[in-house]
């Protein structure tokens, strides 16, 4: 019911993002989905790709630092609202979001969201209770 | 009392040692004056004469001397005795420049094995021992030094010498090792070994002399942990002697000074002053018994200072705290003493047991030192969270403001970004331009 996001080390600084890219594409490594959190001194790059752990050793060669860590991918209707009756079941059951970002699926009609929640566990055991379709690996 | 290898010396009431350190002194002037060119030159642009010196209450009227001495006259020329008299000699490379070579007699090599043996004994060993040297025998002082105090204490030794990791833990497993004696760092890397390979309680280890590198109380904490012993701190140079100037005893509340061989001072780095007891500043050391190589006020750039209140172990010799820093890497940002090794240690507590990579940087703006820590990330501060690594970066930043008193700005940065030379990390720049 999870799936693997690598998150990534990106120290603030020009040609960073594109070093860290240009390693991934090099090695055939596809991006589905890609947010980045930023601060002012550093940022966390986060992708869903095609071979996560694989994603991972290039970018340990490449002296980049990550880590894998796991998230929901949620299907929502492509429509208005289509977001909001994932988050009423969350906020209903007081769980708490992380961060949040939206990718393509393969679906059509359908979006993919991808959600980080304060408990991982609960989360995913309630949206299915409610019978909102969760994606797995070979779904993306 | 504590059981001491030589009490007459060790516990020597402070009157009477004055009094033994003056007779040397006095007698060491004028042998040096006699045999050693450099000296007497030194002594004659001052004026002095040995006649002139009459105690160690004229020691600070004495010249300096300095490591690019041992430069200069390489390799014998600062040697006191003809060299059919020098049973041995050894090296260092130091980490800049030319190697300075050291020689002793054969009354120089008892004495040194005297003042190892007082820390064995100290530190709770006796002729049941089984010392294992994981110091490097050879021209690095280390090694031979831990060797003979070893045996003249009676003890078994086990003169493994450095490397080979795997051979050292059979090698002390099998050989029941009850001391170990190495530099800080390998102890700690032998104590990661061990637990990886869950060996600790095959054991026999109960104490560990590590000295010849700066250390923290961290790495302390972490060794004992990891090898199930006590670890005492050793301190020592080639220059002086060796290791075994000085050392901790039971009680771990600074190193006790060999004091009846060798005087320390603190001086102010600057001025050459002399300062008043309790004081922090360089460590200066002179030899009153040392035959083959004697040195006279010899700076060793460590900063530290000296507490004569006696030991609740009875010895009356001087304790001297761990050094520092040293003179040659001390920054002073926004009128505070900064030395990288406090950065270090700080870095040692917030990672875990590796020190981050790391790199300091100092500038001048508007008229005001900037002050600026880049720390390389690394797996086991990374996260998934922002909050998280804002986190560590916040812990670092109270971390150091509260050791140095000022706060840096930390800069997490990728790993292996910080620029090396000979594999060795450039720690400072400073690209402040004051003159």
């Amino acid at each position: 019911m999870f799936i693997k996001q690598l998150s990534i080390f990106v120290e603030n600084k020009a040609g960073r993002l594109h070093s860290i890219m240009d390693a991934l594409a090099d090695k055939g490594i596809n991006i589905s989905a890609l947010s980045i959190a930023d601060t002012t001194d550093f940022g966390i790059l986060r992708v869903i790709v095609s071979d996560a752990d694989a994603a991972r050793e290039i970018l340990k060669a490449e002296g980049v630092i990550s880590k894998i860590t796991e998230v929901i991918a949620v299907y929502i209707d492509d429509r208005a609202g289509g977001l909001v009756a994932v988050l009423d079941h969350l906020s209903d059951a007081q769980i708490g979001i992380e961060y949040t970002y939206a990718f393509l699926g393969r679906t059509e009609g359908k979006a993919l969201m991808v959600l980080k929640a304060d408990d991982m566990a609960k989360a995913a055991a309630l949206l299915e209770e409610k019978g909102i379709k969760l994606a797995g690996e070979t779904d993306i | 009392m504590s059981k001491m290898w030589q009490p007459e010396y060790e516990a020597m009431p402070r009157e009477q040692l004055k009094k033994l350190q003056s007779e040397r002194l006095v007698a060491q002037v004028k042998r040096m004056y006699e045999n050693v060119e450099l000296f007497r030159k030194r002594m004659d642009e001052k004026g002095l004469k040995p006649d002139d010196i009459k105690g160690v209450e004229d020691l600070h009227r004495l010249p300096f001397s300095y490591k690019q001495d041992l430069r200069d006259y390489y390799p014998y020329g600062l040697f006191a005795v003809p060299m059919s008299d020098i049973r041995r000699v050894h090296a260092s490379s130091g980490t800049t420049g030319k190697q300075i070579v050291v020689g002793y007699t054969d009354n120089d090599l008892s004495f040194w094995a005297d003042c190892f043996a007082r820390m064995l004994i100290a530190t709770g060993n006796d002729e049941n021992s089984f010392v294992q040297v994981s110091y490097g025998l050879g021209l690095f002082t280390g090694g031979f030094g831990a060797h003979d105090g070893a045996v003249r204490i009676g003890a078994t030794a086990i003169p493994i010498s450095a490397g080979n990791t795997q051979r050292q833990i059979q090698t002390m497993i099998d050989f029941g090792a009850t001391v170990l004696c190495c530099t800080p760092s390998y102890a700690l890397y032998l104590g990661e070994t061990i637990e990886e390979m869950g060996l600790k309680d095959k054991l026999k280890l109960k104490a560990g002399i590590f000295g010849a590198e700066p250390w923290t109380e961290e790495m302390r904490k972490q060794i004992e942990e990891k090898l199930g012993l006590k670890a005492y701190d050793i301190y020592g140079l080639s220059e002086i002697m060796g290791p075994g100037v000085s050392y901790e005893c039971e009680y771990q509340c600074g190193m006790h000074v060999c004091e009846d061989h060798f005087i320390p001072e603190i001086i102010d780095p600057d001025t050459g002053e002399v300062l008043p007891e309790g004081a922090q500043g360089e460590l200066v050391f002179t030899t009153i018994t040392k035959e083959g190589f004697p040195l006279i006020r010899y700076r060793t750039r460590d900063i530290c200072s000296l507490n004569y209140e006696q030991c609740k172990c009875g010895r009356t010799h001087v304790r001297m705290n761990k050094p520092q820093g040293r003179t040659d890497d001390m920054l002073i940002i926004r009128g505070v003493n900064v030395f990288p090794s406090q950065i270090e240690e700080v870095l040692l507590s917030v990672g875990g047991s590796i020190t981050p990579n790391y790199q300091i940087v100092v500038d001048r703006m508007n008229n005001t030192d900037t002050f600026e820590v880049n720390v390389e990330m690394s797996e086991n501060l990374f996260s998934d969270g922002v909050k998280g690594i804002e986190k560590i970066e916040k812990l670092i930043t109270e971390k150091l403001r509260s050791m140095l008193g000022i706060a840096p700005k930390v800069n997490l940065v990728n790993p292996k970004s910080i620029e090396r030379s000979e594999g060795k990390a450039k720690r400072v720049i400073d690209k402040r331009k004051l003159h």
